[in-house]
């Protein structure tokens, strides 16, 4: 028997996994994919709840959330690129010249 | 009985390409592995009988963004050394366990919700239909400010790409 806390629980996992790979890897490609996984355990979390309380919003949600994800990466992957052009490099310890 | 053994491959199928997706050197391969992923929480929302959002999933998530990523990773031609694995050092441990309580601070308050299980979902619950006149009509003000946000992103990512 599934029940909703399986569904959460295994969201909160993808969740983690996602803020682990956007905080240890270095490879500015492979945080962006860290983040699309956090956007998508969030989705999973408002299909399910919305499942058991049987209301039809949490798609809704869901749909604006991939909406919102698409502009991230179309945006994220153009300032990656831009970078790489002036730094000739996708590590994100060789882009310090934010830092104080 | 059934539902048990679907959730649990497609379970499997997204945590294990998610790991498989972090720790990997070459971006290309862990773009294909998170593919996978992706498809695996597809069928997870088939499962929550959200079909409309499932088909959403793999045509945006599984296909544009993810051919946006591969696409952008060949463009960017990366040598030899861009694609060293990162090394395991005491910041990063310290991170993994903060991470390891994040998680069971979110199992610890998600297993304590209460709610009823409903068996019997309402007509068109996820399918287009349904979810289609819920965006045009309760939630038709979002629904057109999310057009605008992609065009200040589609604007956005001409102007960034311009060269100068």
């Amino acid at each position: 028997m599934i029940t909703i806390h399986h569904y959460l629980i295994l969201s909160a996992l993808l969740f983690t996994l996602g803020l682990l790979g956007a905080v240890l890897r270095k490879n500015i490609l492979i945080v962006l994919m860290s983040i699309e996984v956090m956007m998508n355990a969030i989705n999973l979390t408002f299909i399910a709840v919305s499942r058991y309380l049987r209301v039809m919003d949490g798609h809704v949600v869901a749909f604006f959330v991939m909406a919102v994800a698409a502009a991230e990466a179309a945006i994220g992957l153009a300032i990656v690129v831009s970078l790489f052009r002036t730094r000739q490099t996708i590590k994100t310890t060789d882009w310090r010249m934010m830092r104080g | 009985m059934s539902e048990t053994i679907f959730f649990y491959i497609f379970a499997v199928i997204s945590v294990g390409m998610v790991l498989l997706m972090i720790f990997q050197t070459n971006p290309i391969v862990s773009a294909l592995y998170l593919v996978f992923g992706f498809f695996g929480v597809a069928g997870l929302y088939v499962l929550l009988s959200a079909p409309f959002v499932a088909v959403l999933q793999v045509l945006v998530y599984a296909g544009a963004i993810m051919v946006l990523f591969l696409f952008v990773l060949m463009l960017l031609n990366l040598r030899k050394e861009d694609l060293v694995y990162d090394r395991l050092n005491w910041r990063k441990i310290g991170v993994g366990g903060v991470a390891i309580l994040f998680l069971g601070f979110l199992a610890h308050h998600f297993t304590r919700i209460q709610i009823q299980p409903f068996f019997d979902l309402p007509e068109n619950f996820g399918t287009p239909e349904g979810v289609g006149r819920l965006l045009f009509t309760t939630y038709l003000i979002p629904f057109e400010l999310v057009s605008i946000l992609l065009l200040v992103a589609i604007i956005g990512a001409v102007v960034l790409g311009k060269r100068q």
